[in-house]
């Protein structure tokens, strides 16, 4: 048997010994694995050494090292953090964890088999049910890659429902979730994406009839509220889909967007127990109303009956899917994020109305109380005062955002997300954040140490690094009356 | 009719009529009002009200959500009774066709947590990040190493994100050419998986469907028939979704470049060549990673995915942006340029299962990963072997990680077995139904994958299984048509399921 050995050290996932291999090889009549591989042709064997991938694979305690010298690198995980702007840092409980890290959860398979996955399948129940509750919308999907894709699949449904071909989107919407709907909506012929500036730029669109459907972000990227109420006026006089995209905890104080006349409701999982984890996996969800739901995108889990009548769970509505309708279907989507929708679901089981209400209720306290202080600083404003806004606001600073970020990185303060980069007429603004983790005192030392880099600061600050891109005509409204 | 099994909770017992009760109440039925499952960062402090007078009174929350209220140890009781309800890898054996259900190792899954990358915030500046772009970077280039492309994006959050990325790539690059819309079909062979040709449609190419030869490969004649200078391209996997190895391939590469079109490589079937070949030696143009598949990040019950997508010179230019560079000052998230097609996921993809899927890589290194794929096809073999003689294989000689039999012999000796039934006879055996009816071309299909990670003794387990359905499907055919009869529940009704969809508890008690 000329079979070559094998380094022992693969025997930690590679279970088969030496004896094994031969012994199945003689089964199956062969001599070597070589005839395993004869069907490919010659000059495609011929592989150059990998100049990357090290040779032998490491043990262990040897990975873990060498995780241990990369990792601490980022010295970002051990300043103080007040990033927003679509992924925010709060509290996981450990029950999240735990019960995420179980193999039975965590190692399962699509819940294709019913009879196999009821656990599977009740987790998304259960999350369907919460995220249609949240929202104040009937039914919810089983959940799609991420907020932004959420955004982009729902521009898709209403014009698949519509029958219209032509989105708009305000400008005050996380600006990636605009670039992956643009990049999306670039995929199919004779779709227009119409981002604008403002409400009255919106009310000022001419042919608005032929608009599928109107995206907003409530709170918007920059924190404040939108006038909802004249929004959905607008699509509902148009016959326009009205869709929201709104943070999940941000729900637990404002209005439900089935409240106020959502037709879709989108948005991210991720503050709902999810690692930042330097930006995934997160989770979108999309929830809406009545005959709509034959038009999500993604996993569905209902409730049926086996054979003896007894209640269970099962995927349904497959016939919308890829796997049944090929080049047909409703979206290419093959995945859900099952495993962020678990530590959700845990999360809202843990926390409750209660606690959700509380988390949001700190986070939009500890924004008010941080920024009534920062005004007070010379040459410090609310970017967008008089506004209202949640746990995140704008501030405008007597020098480029990106000079101050980096000199408060050296304070081991993560100050915030410039605004400069995706709104150009706000070089000097900065997108700050806090949440139920922002303690007074995390606070106070934001607001002395700001004050010291602004003191600091030289006659000549260093330009703002955002790109050269003309300033748009009309400037972000990011208003409510 | 087999009476109820016990409940499976000690909460479960109110059963009052005579239908079975379900396995278990949902969370929101052990709802206790004021219950709490975890006190909040800071309850000690009373929240001040001032700030709410600043929102709006008709923009606040007036009626509370119906959120469970439960305390901590029945949630963790809730959520361990229904993951045991489960099938999973660290249970028993997957033979799954097609999704490479292999064991995924436990220093790779903890890594994702490590104290320095779970916390880190997506916007941190670069020079607060270099462990992580060290990571990206790094994962980069071993995929080039594997796969023998130029360059790479790891922001797709699936695959079928990553195929939705190379396919929109071959668009930009046909329409830079200036030969767009004419230049729009792209051929899909009709074994494809349904992905490939719902992402084709979704980036607004015709779908031309390629029959396959007898012998379960490329028809060449129908694939040069299909050929035109309106061929944008062609999307193939090889091995093939039979598990056999497309022997012509350099000579398809050959003729669809020729005919002016792109080659896309389907990579979920990866896992049966690495180190043996390279798809961009085949001559494919771009391709997707499924790394829950080919390096073992978990499934998860469904996702998150991570969709890797490796190019050649020629279509770098057109990646998502950003994308890690190093430079000599460290590593940056760097925009790509005015031809990148643009974004497709917020922030920089799926972060957590990049570090897994690294970890996995540098565990094997280069001599361990070309054993997976030899330990994965010795596999596939040994089950074909030993099975062949019990059921028909229609596509005989030796496949790569997986193959596809049917289920003829057994519906030949009683007409009521099928792919079906034999699959939920199957679970009774404590193992996971193989991929059925798929692919399409081969009726009545059963596609096994054992993986490389499992052992002799579980491949002789199947096999015995297997064969032992195969005796009852003479000797007692209603156990097998009946089954299964071990699991939790009995076989569900999806048609009634879909017909009046219940979604959401509160709508449908």
């Amino acid at each position: 048997m000329d079979t070559p050995n094998t380094p022992d050290y693969l025997q930690n996932f590679l279970p088969h010994t030496d004896a094994d291999r031969a012994a199945m090889l003689t089964a199956m009549g062969m001599t070597s694995t070589d005839d395993l591989f004869a069907d490919i042709p010659a000059q495609l064997k011929n592989i150059p050494t990998p100049q990357w991938l090290p040779k032998h694979g490491l043990d262990e305690w040897a990975l873990q090292e060498r995780l241990n010298q990369t990792a601490k690198r980022n010295t970002g995980t051990d300043a103080l953090c007040f990033l927003g702007g679509g992924a925010y840092h709060r509290f996981i409980p450990s029950v999240v964890n735990t019960t995420a890290a179980r193999g039975e959860f965590y190692t399962a398979y699509t819940p294709y088999q019913p009879e196999m996955s009821q656990g599977t399948l009740q987790v998304g129940f259960e999350f369907q049910t919460m995220i249609a509750e949240l929202t104040g919308m009937e039914a919810a999907n089983a959940s799609v890659y991420d907020g932004g894709t959420a955004v982009a699949e729902a521009a898709l449904m209403a014009m698949r429902i519509q029958k219209k071909s032509s989105v708009a989107i305000l400008r005050s919407v996380n600006p990636e979730y605009r670039d992956i709907l643009t990049t999306y909506a670039r995929g199919l012929e004779h779709v227009t994406i119409t981002e604008v500036a403002t409400v009255s730029e919106l009310q000022a669109l001419p042919n608005p009839s032929q608009l599928a459907g109107v995206i907003v972000q409530q709170p918007n990227y920059v924190g404040t509220l939108e006038d909802v109420a004249t929004i959905r006026d607008f699509c509902q006089a148009n016959n326009a889909l009205f869709i929201v995209s709104a943070d999940p905890v941000s729900l637990g104080v404002l209005d439900a967007p089935g409240n106020y006349g959502a037709d879709i409701v989108v948005g991210d999982i991720q503050p709902l127990g999810n690692a930042l984890a330097y930006g995934g996996p997160y989770g979108g969800y999309m929830a809406t109303n009545g005959k709509f739901t034959r038009q999500l995108p993604g996993r569905l889990v209902g409730k049926s009956k086996d054979t003896d009548g007894r209640p269970c769970y099962t995927l349904t509505l497959q016939t919308r899917e890829q796997h049944i309708r090929r080049a047909k279907a409703t979206s290419n989507i093959c995945t859900n994020q099952a495993l962020n929708i678990l530590k959700a679901t845990v999360y809202l089981a843990l926390v409750g109305p209660t606690g959700l209400a509380n988390v949001a209720q700190r986070s939009m306290e500890r924004a008010h109380q941080l920024a009534e202080k920062l005004v007070q600083l010379p040459g410090v404003a609310l970017t967008f005062p008089g506004k209202p806004y949640g746990f995140e606001f704008a501030i405008t600073l007597p020098q480029p955002a990106n000079t101050v970020v980096q000199a408060m990185a050296a304070h081991n303060i993560l100050a915030g997300v410039p605004l400069g980069p995706d709104y150009p007429e706000y070089a000097n603004s900065l997108l700050v954040c806090c949440t139920e983790l922002t303690t007074p005192e995390a606070i106070d030392r934001y607001v002395t140490c700001l004050t010291q880099v602004l003191a600091n600061a030289t006659a000549t600050p260093t330009a703002c690094a955002s790109p050269s891109s003309p300033v748009p005509t009309q400037p972000l409204e990011a208003c409510a009356r | 009719m087999t009476p109820p099994t016990p409940p499976t909770n000690a909460c479960d017992t109110t059963m009052t009529t005579d239908a079975p009760a379900a396995l278990s109440p949902t969370i929101f039925e052990r709802t206790r009002p004021g219950a709490r499952g975890v006190r909040i960062p800071q309850d000690n402090h009373a929240i001040s009200q001032d700030w709410l007078n600043s929102i709006p009174a008709q923009m606040r929350r007036t009626d509370a959500p119906q959120l469970p209220e439960v305390a901590q140890l029945d949630i963790v009781r809730h959520y361990l009774n229904l993951s045991q309800l489960n099938h999973a890898i660290d249970k028993a054996f997957y033979p799954l066709g097609s999704c490479t259900m292999k064991y995924n190792p436990k220093v790779c899954d903890l890594a994702s947590a490590h104290p320095n990358l779970a916390p880190l915030h997506p916007r941190t500046p670069d020079a607060l990040a270099q462990g992580s772009l060290q990571i990206i970077h790094e994962l980069q280039q071993f995929l080039r190493d594997i796969t023998g492309f130029d360059a790479v994006t790891l922001q797709p959050a699936a695959g079928a994100q990553g195929e939705f990325v190379g396919m929109m790539m071959i668009k930009a690059y046909l329409q830079d050419k200036g030969e767009l819309p004419h230049r729009n079909q792209i051929l899909v062979p009709d074994a494809a998986h349904g992905t490939n040709p719902a992402t084709a449609a979704m980036c607004g190419f015709e779908v031309v469907e390629i029959p396959s030869g007898l012998d379960g490969c490329v028809d060449m004649a129908a694939l040069k028939a299909n050929l035109s200078d309106k061929t944008a391209g062609i999307m193939l996997t090889n091995p093939n979704t039979l598990g056999l190895f497309e022997t012509d391939i350099l000579e398809i590469s050959r003729l669809v470049h020729e005919a002016g079109g792109l080659l896309y490589y389907d990579g979920a079937n990866l896992n049966a060549i690495m180190g043996h070949a390279r798809p961009a030696d085949m001559g494919f143009d771009v391709m997707h990673i499924n790394t829950h598949k080919t390096f073992a990040t978990p499934h998860g019950g469904g996702g998150p995915g991570c969709g890797p997508v490796c190019v050649t010179e020629t279509l770098k230019p057109y990646l998502p942006s950003p994308n890690v560079e190093k430079t000599d000052s460290g590593y940056r998230l760097a925009d790509v340029g005015e031809k990148s097609i643009g974004r497709v996921k917020a922030f920089n993809g799926n972060m957590d299962m990049v570090v897994r899927a690294w970890m996995y890589l540098l565990a094997y290194g280069a001599v361990g990963t070309k054993q997976i794929s030899t330990d994965a096809v010795l596999n596939a073999n040994y089950l074909r072997t030993q099975l062949r003689d019990t059921y028909e294989i229609a596509f005989t000689g030796v496949c790569k990680h997986e193959f596809v039999m049917n289920s003829h012999n057994q519906h030949a000796a009683d007409s009521r077995i099928n792919t079906l039934t034999l699959a939920k006879r199957l679970m009774d055996y404590g193992i996971h139904p193989m991929t059925m009816y798929f692919p399409l071309i081969a009726p009545e299909a059963m596609m096994i994958e054992p993986t490389e990670t499992e052992n002799k003794d579980t491949l002789d387990n199947f096999i015995a299984a297997m064969k032992a359905i195969d005796a009852e499907c003479r000797n007692n055919p209603d156990i097998v048509v009946t089954a299964p009869h071990t699991m939790p529940i009995k076989k569900v009704d999806e048609v009634g399921a879909a017909r009046k969809p219940e979604l959401n508890f509160y709508c449908c008690r």
